[in-house]
């Protein structure tokens, strides 16, 4: 018997299925595009209504206190600035140091055993970084450092996040300099190179992108950090000023205090409005960095 | 012939140079700096748990499972986790029933039916973005949506601030990181394997369902379970979508309690560490010390389902 197309081109019903499941599957991926959609709705709909009904002037006056109809955006922005240029000369220090340790030095038994520790520690919860920034690091290392300091202060909460992002750029960055080929290790010590020339002469150059987009990811990571701020840098609600020995406010501690009630005061309405547009600023912020780092990975990964 | 002989003091320090190790102390340095670093940021995580066991330890050793067994409340010696026991539970059920079947059908679709277009590429791109998000955004989009605009939904008598809202923010801000995973679960499974379900005539989705799926599982479940783990550390996406940290009733049925307030064991440790009295700093210890465990043995099970069924091609 030979075959028509008809019959090799299977059942109705076989196609009608391969259909539908093609169809439900290409909804969950339209899903997520919806999402980022909507992200941007709902924040883009409260931001430019607080842009446009909020004085001008009271963007840049002298302090972030929204129960007063203050939103000054210096004090928010310098705040997440000063956290997150603290957190960065924490974490790239340690976060590198190790990557490159694990991955040049370690033997691949340790290597075994400490990646998934360093995996796991990234996951610790931003709450109990928070806990830790009031129980330790602010009385035992700020307020011993510096005796004038409070115990709410910028510094302490900008080190308990930069001990937040320190395993995650640790993972980053190792991944990326573990997948630069050993041939060019090879090379090199073949050449005569000391171990430390080869490391910091062929391998971090050759990894060079994808360490840039560990150090890219933390900073968006810091950015966005919200639990250690609030519970630590004590802008509870108002702050002026953003000055590392005192208390102050971030973007993100901002929201996370507006929406805790220590800000909202019903009738002043637009404190709720408030949030959005913070949230507005802080979402351009991080997507930005996520686009940069983005651009980093591709470069490294299309090399090797 | 012309030979060059060499002088003594030349070859005197060359076998110096060849003879022994030569003292390579920059290089010495570096490599203890490097473990310094490593040590150090291992340290401070062991000196972190070290304090929270250290103080949290005291209350299990008055209290046992009377402080996981209590409700929350003003009183020290009365207050306990089991609210925000039963509340992340509940949470993490809407994770896993929204998070995982959308993320996983959509790394399907992307490592799987779709052809490498500008559309697939902005989507790829979009969802590795989705993940760099600050998860407060996250609890903005809850706030916006599930909170305000469908409040009248999702919880007729709080004003939206319901426990339906809350999950629905966690599980669509995991999903980019479930799809992630996932996608990078379905690549590992190589191409011959498909092929040969091919060849047989399987159609596309008998070749998922039969091959690829079964073989990318432990990949896709080590990922889910991580990103699990990560919903259920969350705290800034439900103070945003409106947490209480006060009283709460209990005596709603389960389903009845979806449109109610909630609570959260993140939540409590937040609002118990920002308590001025000095006894209740033990009891967030102790709340911390419950987390930390369940995240724990989350992140166990995932090593050892990674271990177990890693396969080499």
């Amino acid at each position: 018997m030979i075959a028509s197309p008809i019959d090799l081109s299977g059942s109705p019903a076989r196609h009608r299925r391969e259909r539908l499941v093609r169809g439900a599957f290409f909804g969950a991926a339209a899903l997520s595009v919806v999402v980022s959609a909507a992200i941007v709705a709902s924040l883009l709909g409260r931001a430019v209504t607080f842009a446009l009904d909020v004085e001008p002037g009271a963007l840049w006056t002298d302090g972030w206190s929204p129960r007063r109809g203050q939103y000054d955006l210096r004090t928010i922005m310098g705040g997440t600035l000063m956290v997150t240029a603290i957190s960065m000369v924490v974490a790239t220090p340690l976060g590198l140091g190790a990557a490159i340790y694990l991955s040049e030095y370690a033997g691949p038994r340790a290597r075994r055993r400490l990646k998934p520790i360093i995996e796991i520690l990234a996951g610790i919860p931003s709450v109990v970084m928070g806990f830790f920034a009031l129980a330790i690091v602010a009385p035992e290392l700020v307020q011993r450092l510096w005796d004038s300091a409070p115990l709410f202060t910028l510094m302490a909460a900008g080190i308990a996040v930069g001990i937040l992002v320190t395993p995650l750029v640790a993972s980053i960055a190792e991944d990326a300099m573990h997948a630069v080929p050993s041939a060019l290790r090879e090379a090199s010590v073949g050449l005569g190179a000391r171990r430390m020339t080869t490391t910091l002469r062929v391998v971090v150059p050759a990894a060079l992108s994808g360490i840039v987009a560990a150090l890219i990811i933390g900073v968006s990571r810091a950015v966005g950090e919200t639990m250690v701020v609030a519970m630590a840098a004590g802008g509870t609600g108002s702050a002026q000023g953003f000055l590392p020995l005192e208390p102050g406010q971030t973007m993100t501690g901002a929201m996370a205090s507006l929406a805790t009630g220590s800000d909202q005061v019903k009738g002043a309405e637009l404190t709720f409005e408030a949030i959005f547009f913070v949230g507005m600023l802080l979402f351009v912020l991080t997507f930005s960095l996520n686009v940069v780092s983005e651009r980093f990975v591709r470069r490294y990964r299309n090399r090797y | 012939m012309a030979t060059v002989v060499p002088t003594s003091s030349a070859t005197a320090a060359v076998e110096r140079a060849l003879r022994g190790r030569r003292g390579d102390w920059k290089g010495v340095a570096f490599q203890a700096a490097l473990l310094a670093t490593l040590v150090t940021a291992l340290l401070i995580l062991t000196v972190l748990i070290g304090d929270v066991i250290r103080t949290g330890l005291p209350v299990f050793r008055e209290r046992g499972v009377d402080f996981i067994r209590s409700d929350l409340s003003s009183f020290a010696v009365r207050a306990g986790v089991w609210q925000g026991i039963l509340g992340s539970a509940t949470l993490m059920i809407f994770v896993v029933a929204i998070a995982f079947p959308v993320g996983i059908g959509a790394a399907v679709y992307i490592e799987e039916y779709a052809r490498d277009t500008r559309l697939t590429r902005l989507i790829n791109a979009n969802i590795r973005n989705l993940a760099g998000v600050p998860s407060i955004v996250y609890g903005l989009l809850g706030l916006a949506i599930f909170v305000k605009a469908l409040g009248a939904v999702t919880g007729p008598d709080v004003e939206g601030r319901s426990l339906i809202s809350a999950g629905l923010t966690l599980a669509i801000m995991v999903l980019p990181i479930v799809i992630i995973t996932s996608a990078e679960a379905l690549r590992a499974v190589p191409q011959s394997i498909r092929e040969a379900g091919y060849g047989v005539g399987a159609t596309r989705w008998e070749v998922i369902r039969s091959h690829v799926l079964p073989y990318a599982a432990p990949g896709i479940l080590t990922g889910t379970v991580l990103s699990l783990a990560r919903a259920m550390g969350e705290t800034a996406p439900l103070i945003l979508v409106g947490a209480t940290t006060g009283f709460l009733g209990s005596n709603a049925g389960f389903f009845e309690s979806f449109s109610e307030r909630f609570t959260a064991l993140p939540i409590i440790i937040f609002r118990w560490a920002s308590l001025p009295d000095e006894r209740f700093r033990a009891l967030t210890a102790a709340a911390i010390m419950v987390l930390l465990a369940v995240l724990l043995l989350m992140n166990s099970v995932a090593i050892v389902l990674r271990n177990r069924y890693d396969r080499k091609w």
